[in-house]
């Protein structure tokens, strides 16, 4: 599983990513790419047939919590972080669909 | 030396208790000792005020008749792990301001049980890393030799115990952040069984695999720290209560069999196989069993633990964007390049690295090949190892393949990542590992042994701990 | 010919007392970010803890719906950038959720109709955004809401039809009693995926038009979605597979900018909550706990004498029938409560596509009583309701104030009577003659004489006398 990476997927990821790049960043991250991916032929020597994935590694279910209410935070503390803020609300840039 | 800060934690409880010493005093001893060595650079934030309201409240509950926990101790927790009212900054540029409004339940368990929390380490940013170099507030400088590196990523825990700061820190663990530094700067690290430990508050960086745990000088030290902060949180689903810790270790070696698979030991530096090699006999001159065991699937340990937490760490770190807390760039027109822009400025270039990694593989198309058969291999390795710990009491290995390298040495990130080849294992299954001290390289660096334990049996794990120190003491050179 | 095939994908809203992974309200509006804490507004370090009841609603939902529950349920992360989504990815379930399968099955134009469900899964709601000038607010207090999503498999075709099946979903839900499913309110969502082919040849393109609240907007975008496509295959193009708005304001859909990363959410399952396990006792308890359904109840109308299509009216909504259910309990006649309820309560009931009902069984047994024992006329019946409809007024003390109770003074009606008889003499003999469309009139005249008051009963009665029967 020799795995070639493209310019355009390392784009397509960097996208995904919300990340960009320089050209010469995008050709570092290319190669880091095809590097791990090299790591990864290892997954390969491994017999999987019949090997369920592991759902959680523990085997522990149904944790659950009751459905009684708990005092909200304070709004001006939940919002003291935000880099824009106005009336308790954050603010972004106005979001077209 | 000799002073306060050079005693172990559990001598220091005794102190406090006996009256020869104030939380006060010793809290003040750390502060001076952290600004005298702070070149080390263990340290994001030192909380000075805090450090001494919280001894003189320690002063005074012990006044009242108070005793046990860690009443009065001073102790650092590592900066992804979060502080109400105290910056939490995961070594990052993108969180160098944040703040944030809860605690994370390991420290309001420290702070119930009297701890004293003073200060936030140095790390790896968002403790990605091996080495402390990734951080946005530059590498912490090992204790031993200042111009190694701490190891990481929980780099400024590790070398703040080694350099006698605190008595005790904690750190995370996803893949060896606390052992491989333990190794490095010589103190005891101890990765809990996975879910041991809240995780509520510990800044995320591969859920299913990270866990918090003590640094501490010897392994009776580190029980105490894991006794405070151990336990079923109603915060963290995946938290759990099984954990049966004993009061004291025992240490005893006789009867005990211990298990060395060669799969951990390729490609070990020869002073540090030498080093453990003498370990492992010493061990057995003591009346301990050796057996070799098999774990078959560990070579594929790191592809699995690469995928699993870049995959989960691309998802964990999307959240930062801007606009909730952390950094924002200038210069954005819309929403999209308010994201791009900020996490590009913001993320150093490992952080970045991963992110790309993780995305790759949980793209479309890819999923089958990497992440589920990832998922697949964990179970093999999870097997192999419950296979392999029923018939003996521990899995002893290196803990890293060397010495703590250079400031600077390490040039090729995807090369780095080979160090945590003897770490990743456990985590993957969720076992419990310590490191241990067990001498020195020729050039004085130190060099620890990993013991790896059966789930749940973190008590037991400290007891072959101790077992080690105590066959150990008083080793030098390798 | 063209036609479309439509499926949907519904969200409704669980009605639990707090959020799915935090002990915050689940209460809609507030100021911004007053009902939210570190967890649902998505702060580093903080971990879910699932809602039981939540678990309980959904599973709830898929019983009622005919589904067949998953005994092994997990978590799954879809991971998207947007603004109204704090952790940046919606937790969801990917490929085991809750329930499958199951159906909704309901008449239209007197022929019954089945929809099948492909799927309900367990989710949290995002946050809300307000746009401002060149600025949006971000506001995380639905964030964390439990929703469920039910996907339906491509077996609609027409507008009528989706808006049959939305009617009969939302009334099945609100009879669960897991969702309050008012759509104006966004507690029920529905995006709409069309396509259009000719009859029999397989599919074409599908777009999706997004988050639709109300019966009108979802037929509105379907009309437009399916004239749009046809057209644009009829002039040769093709459609593109999108994801779209409708602009109910000026009735046109559009393609969304957004394009939410190409629906490349790199699904993976979620590390930080456990798997859910159902054993059959779990499920038959839930089962247990499912109040009558509609079918039960018009079985049970029918049994009472009601007409088929008079207990589809009264079972149409749960508190329509829950109302007609009390009333009767309090000693009213079936077939006279039904008829007041079908006519004049769903009247004042009916809002948008909502039924909001503000009046008490016992207040409207009261009515029906008076109605029955000649208190009230018909006339009087409807307007004393329409005086104590949300409010708590009595009432016969309503009647009373407002003059409304009728006279059965049978001697004060003669009176009244003869004079009438007296002033329309030849109105009286064509009567006489045979003109018994003079009869209204007649009743007409002396009720205005007499106020308003008489029973018009009485009335009649004389009518009758003086006609020699």
């Amino acid at each position: 599983m020799k795995r070639k990476v493209t310019t355009e997927e390392v784009i397509h990821i960097a996208e995904l990513s919300r990340l960009a790049f320089t050209d010469a960043e995008c050709e570092a991250q290319r190669e880091h790419l095809e590097k791990v991916l090299g790591y990864f032929e290892t997954l390969d020597g491994v017999d999987i047939a019949d090997v369920p994935p592991t759902a959680h590694i523990l085997d522990a279910v149904n944790v659950l919590r009751e459905d009684e209410v708990e005092p909200s935070f304070d709004n001006a503390e939940l919002v003291a972080n935000a880099p824009e803020r106005d009336d308790g609300a954050y603010v972004v840039p106005r979001v077209v669909d | 030396m000799n002073g306060i800060t050079d005693m172990g934690l559990c001598s220091l409880i005794d102190a406090l208790d006996g009256k020869k010493l104030s939380a006060t005093e010793a809290t003040r001893a750390c502060l001076d000792r952290i600004k005298a060595t702070e070149d080390l650079n263990n340290f994001i934030t030192v909380c000075e005020d805090e450090a001494l309201k919280a001894a003189a409240a320690a002063d005074a509950r012990r006044k009242s008749g108070e005793r046990g926990g860690l009443l009065g101790v001073p102790i650092a927790v590592k900066d992804n792990i979060s502080t109400r009212g105290v910056k939490t900054t995961c070594a990052s540029a993108f969180l160098s301001d944040y703040v944030p409004p809860f605690d994370a339940t390991v420290v309001d368990k420290l702070k119930a049980a009297g701890a004293v929390i003073v200060g936030k380490t140095n790390m790896d940013e968002f403790a990605m890393g091996s080495t402390n170099e990734n951080s946005h507030f530059s590498a912490a400088h090992n204790a031993a030799d200042a111009t190694r590196v701490t190891g990481g990523s929980s780099g400024g825990s590790a070398n703040a115990v080694a350099a006698r700061q605190v008595f005790a820190a904690l750190g995370s663990d996803t893949g060896g952040s606390i052992r491989q530094p333990a190794s490095y700067c010589g103190t005891v690290g101890l990765k809990p069984t996975y879910s041991a430990v809240s995780r509520y508050g510990l800044i995320a960086f591969a859920s299913s695999l990270d866990q918090i745990g003590p640094f501490a000088r010897t392994s009776e030290d580190a029980l105490r720290v894991l006794g405070t902060i151990a336990g079923k949180d109603s915060r963290d689903s995946t938290s759990t209560d099984k954990l049966d810790l004993p009061d004291k270790l025992s240490g005893k070696v006789k009867g005990r069999t211990f298990g060395i698979a060669d799969e951990l030991l390729s490609g070990a530096a020869s002073d540090v196989k030498t080093a453990f090699e003498r370990t492992v006999a010493l061990l057995e001159d003591n009346g301990a069993k050796i057996k070799k065991v098999k774990l078959g699937s560990v070579d594929a340990a790191l592809a699995v633990y690469y995928v699993i937490s870049s995959a989960e760490a691309a998802s964990n770190l999307a959240r930062f964007d801007g606009v909730k807390y952390g950094r924002r760039a200038s210069g954005y027109r819309d929403i999209a390049e308010l994201y791009t822009l900020s996490r590009t400025e913001f993320f150093g270039d490992e952080v970045k690295r991963r992110i790309m990694i993780g995305n790759y593989v949980l793209s479309s198309g890819y999923y089958d090949a990497y992440y589920l058969k990832a998922s697949k291999i964990r179970t093999v390795i999870k097997r192999e190892f419950d296979a392999a710990l029923g018939c003996c009491d521990a899995i002893l290995s290196p803990t890293v393949p060397t010495v703590a390298p250079k400031i600077g040495a390490q040039v090729d990130p995807a090369a780095t990542y080979l160090s945590d080849v003897y770490t990743v294992p456990v985590n993957i299954a969720g076992l419990p590992a310590v490191s241990v001290p067990v001498g020195r390289s020729a050039d004085g660096m130190p060099i620890g042994v990993q013991a790896i334990g059966k789930a749940f049996c973190d008590g037991d794990l400290l007891d072959t701990a101790r077992a080690i120190e105590t066959v150990t003491e008083g080793c030098g050179n390798a | 010919m063209l036609r479309p095939t439509i499926g949907c994908e519904v969200h409704a809203e669980l009605k639990t007392a707090t959020k799915l992974f935090c002990g915050c309200k689940n209460e809609f509006g507030g100021q911004p970010n007053t009902h939210c804490c570190p967890v649902c507004s998505g702060f580093p370090g903080t971990l879910p803890m699932l809602n039981r009841k939540a678990v309980e609603f959904a599973v709830k939902a898929g019983l009622a719906l005919h589904c067949e529950i998953n005994r092994f349920s997990k978590w799954d992360r879809k991971n998207y950038f947007y603004p109204d989504l704090p952790k940046a990815w919606q937790t969801s379930q990917y490929d085991l959720p809750l329930c499958v399968g199951g159906y909704v099955e309901f008449t239209l134009d007197g022929e019954k109709k089945r929809v099948r469900l492909n799927r309900i899964h367990l989710e949290e709601d995002a946050g809300k955004l307000i746009h401002d000038g060149g600025v949006s607010r971000v506001d995380y207090n639905r964030c964390g809401v439990p929703l469920i999503e039910i996907v339906t498999e491509p077996d609609m075709h027409s507008a009528e039809e989706v808006t049959a099946f939305l009617a009969e979903l939302k009334s099945v839900l609100k009879y669960t009693g897991v969702s309050d499913v008012k759509m104006q309110e966004g507690s029920l969502r529905c995006d709409v995926n069309l396509s259009v082919a000719a009859d029999g040849a397989p599919l074409g393109t599908r777009t999706e038009t997004k988050n639709l609240n109300s019966f009108r907007s979802v037929a509105r975008s379907i009309a437009f979605e399916t004239r749009r496509q046809i057209e644009l295959l009829e002039s040769g193009g093709t459609v593109e597979q999108e994801t779209r708005r409708f602009d109910d304001n000026r009735g046109i859909g559009y393609a969304m900018r957004s394009k939410e990363d190409a629906h490349d959410y790199r699904y993976f399952p979620e590390p930080d909550l456990m798997p859910v396990v159902f054993t059959d006792d779990d499920i038959t308890a839930i089962k247990n706990g499912i109040p009558e359904l509609k079918d039960a109840r018009c079985a049970r109308y029918a049994a009472l004498g009601l007409p088929a299509y008079d207990a589809e009216v009264l079972t149409a909504d749960p508190e329509v029938s829950d109302l007609f259910d009390n009333v009767v309990g309090l000693g009213a006649d079936a077939k006279k409560a039904s008829n007041f309820i079908m006519s004049e309560v769903l009247r004042l009931a009916k809002n948008g596509d909502e039924i909001e009902i503000k009046i008490t069984a016992a207040a409207l047994a009261e009515i029906l009583g008076m109605l029955a024992a000649d208190e009230i006329n018909n006339l009087a019946a409807k307007s004393l309701l329409a005086d104590v409809w949300g409010s708590d007024a009595s009432p016969r003390k309503t009647a009373e104030e407002k003059g409304l109770l009728q006279s059965n003074d049978a001697g004060a009606i003669k009176e009244v009577f003869d004079a009438v008889i007296a002033a329309n003499k030849k109105q009286a003999e064509d009567f006489l003659a045979g003109n018994d469309k003079l009869r209204g009139y007649f009743v007409g005249q002396v009720m205005r004489a007499a106020g308003g008051k008489a029973n018009p009963k009485l009335i009649n009665a004389l009518l009758d006398e003086m006609k020699g029967k």
